[in-house]
């Protein structure tokens, strides 16, 4: 069976949420979404801390309360969805093949395709920690999942590994459920998390940030019994002599997130090595005409406000392809992630319109106190902002307009000032 | 007293130097909004929290309801709130918004379920 859809939107977290919405409202009629879980709202379901909606709402919401908000305008809006639903694969063509227990396998062929898929967390895999291989270690996403929707307890003690904001937000819930956080060790000089979640989750319950460690070895047969942790130094190996044993039954990796690109990849998009999400264009376009990409699937966010602030953007780009008001580029700029500069999004500006203003998100590759980013074209300074400090745990953004480019190259840099 | 504080009252992050003494805020330097120097009061002198957390349900769809306290409560009073929750159990079905517990251990605010829970069989569908 083939269905024909002018534009089909993949997982329904935040992203896929805001896109739906937003497509619907500009007019598109058939709008289909879908969701390989049994709910709406992705990861959202179980960030049951506040934070959410600052900057859309102006309010703070916990993470189901700012589903929910979109959730029921998606229902209002009649927006078609499909749960339990899982895409298995996708061509260039737009060609969408997805499975689920009440239509079989169904090929969706779509003008347009919103990826909108989010990540995966790193898993033990990945860090090749030496030592057994005991039970009790979870990704903190996935003991965040048991103690807020599963309503179970994954141990008694823990250490955390890595102080991504999800680190931080599992070491004050496992607190508040009366579970003890020995520590919360990163291998970094520098937090990876944002600075009001070192505040409220680790210094509010006295929980320890130990930068520059990690841990160096695993002990336990079938449990965990306790982690090895040692000082890092500046090409961050262990150092000898640092090593002090921590006993826990539970060691919660919060050591980064994978964009799941599998699908994007099958289609021929081209990913971008550095965020591990495609290659975009300032109406957030992937290599593959027609197919959109936004949210953490794209470049891993650190407020979700800004990912559906993307998101709307990608969905009102896939609607003015739809409804035949896209035009073909003067020119096709590409930009360079310079010094001091980690990636950039989008990575290609598209030339239409010389006052349009073109927004780059960034983030730094270090710590910069007192510094400058820089945009050049040619040799030539055509854009500068100051910072009081640049961290790479937090995205920032800079923008610069169209007719200040010259050429078809722009780098953009940071330095000390 | 001297403290480097970095207001989180929006995303932006205000970098501030707040000179203190007992619990009275002699100045406040670096903030970029009149909002830096109310988080710097209560920071200093009376932290609230929203406290977030999961009640249990009977006969929901899921095990557990996430819940909220209504509005921030004082940091100190965080564990007493906690034990009301860890004690508490209500009865699916649950709306958005509803009380489940009132004015634990004082503290002034509510618990209020986060999430609507369903009775258990039922799906969104």
């Amino acid at each position: 069976m083939i269905e024909n859809r002018s534009l089909v939107i993949i997982g329904s977290g935040p992203a896929g949420l805001a896109a739906a919405v937003r497509a619907r409202k500009s007019g598109i009629d058939d709008v289909l979404l879908l969701e390989r879980e049994d709910q709406l709202g992705g990861i959202l379901k179980q960030c049951i801390h506040t934070g959410f909606g600052v900057k859309i709402f102006k309010e703070e919401l916990t993470g189901p309360e700012f589903a929910s908000r979109y959730i029921r305008k998606v229902k209002e809006l009649g927006i078609d969805y499909r749960l339990d639903t899982m895409v298995i694969s996708m061509d260039e063509g737009k060609n969408i093949t997805a499975v689920n227990p009440r239509d079989g396998l169904v090929v969706y062929k779509a003008e347009c395709v919103i990826l909108a898929m989010g990540c995966r967390e790193r898993a033990r895999g990945a860090l090749r920690i030496p030592g057994t291989n005991p039970s009790g270690i979870f990704t903190a996403g996935t003991a965040q999942k048991f103690v807020n929707i599963e309503g179970m307890k994954p141990g008694k003690t823990a250490l955390i590994l890595g102080s991504g904001d999800i680190g931080l937000i599992m070491a004050r819930r496992l607190a508040l459920e009366g579970m003890k956080v020995k520590a919360v060790c990163e291998i970094m000089p520098y937090p990876g998390g944002l600075e009001r979640n070192i505040i409220q989750c680790l210094e509010d319950f006295d929980i320890p940030l130990r930068l520059s460690h990690t841990v160096v070895r695993i002990h336990g047969g079938h449990r965990l019994e306790g982690v090895t942790i040692a000082r890092v130094d500046e090409l961050l190996k262990p150092v000898p002599g640092t090593e002090e044993y921590v006993k826990c039954d539970m060691l919660l990796l919060s050591v980064g997130l994978i964009p799941e690109n599998e699908l994007s990849r099958e289609a021929g998009i081209i990913i971008d090595p550095v965020t591990g999400g495609a290659i975009v264009n300032q109406n957030l376009e992937t290599s593959v005409e027609g197919i959109f990409a936004c949210g953490n699937v794209l470049h891993v966010h650190d407020l979700v406000d800004y990912v559906a602030i993307e998101a709307e953007r990608a969905a009102k780009s896939a609607v003015e392809k739809i409804k035949g008001k896209g035009k073909d580029p003067k020119k096709r700029i590409q930009i360079t992630a310079g010094n001091g500069i980690r990636y950039t999004v989008p990575q290609i500006i598209d030339y239409y319109d010389e006052n349009e203003k073109i927004k780059i998100y960034f983030r730094s590759s270090d710590k910069l106190d007192e510094s400058r980013v820089t945009v050049t074209c040619k040799g030539k300074n055509i854009y500068t902002k100051k910072y009081k400090r640049l961290i790479p745990a937090e995205m920032e953004y800079i923008k610069i307009t169209a007719s200040d480019i010259k050429g078809r190259k722009v780098i953009i840099e940071a330095e000390k000032r | 007293m001297k403290k480097e504080m970095i207001c989180i009252r929006c995303p932006k992050g205000c970098r501030m130097n707040v000179e203190y003494e007992n619990e009275k805020i002699i100045r406040v330097t670096g903030n970029g909004c009149k909002k830096g120097e109310a988080y710097a009061f209560d920071e200093i002198v009376k932290p609230m929290r929203i406290v977030t957390s999961t009640v249990r349900v009977v006969g929901g769809r899921l095990p557990v309801v996430p819940v909220k306290t209504s509005i921030p409560v004082r940091r100190s009073i965080i564990f007493p709130v906690m034990q009301e929750i860890y004690k508490a159990s209500v009865k699916a079905p649950i709306k958005e918004g509803q009380v489940l517990i009132k004015n634990p251990a004082d503290c002034g605010a509510d618990v209020v379920a986060t999430l609507g829970m369903e009775k258990t069989g039922t799906k969104d569908d």
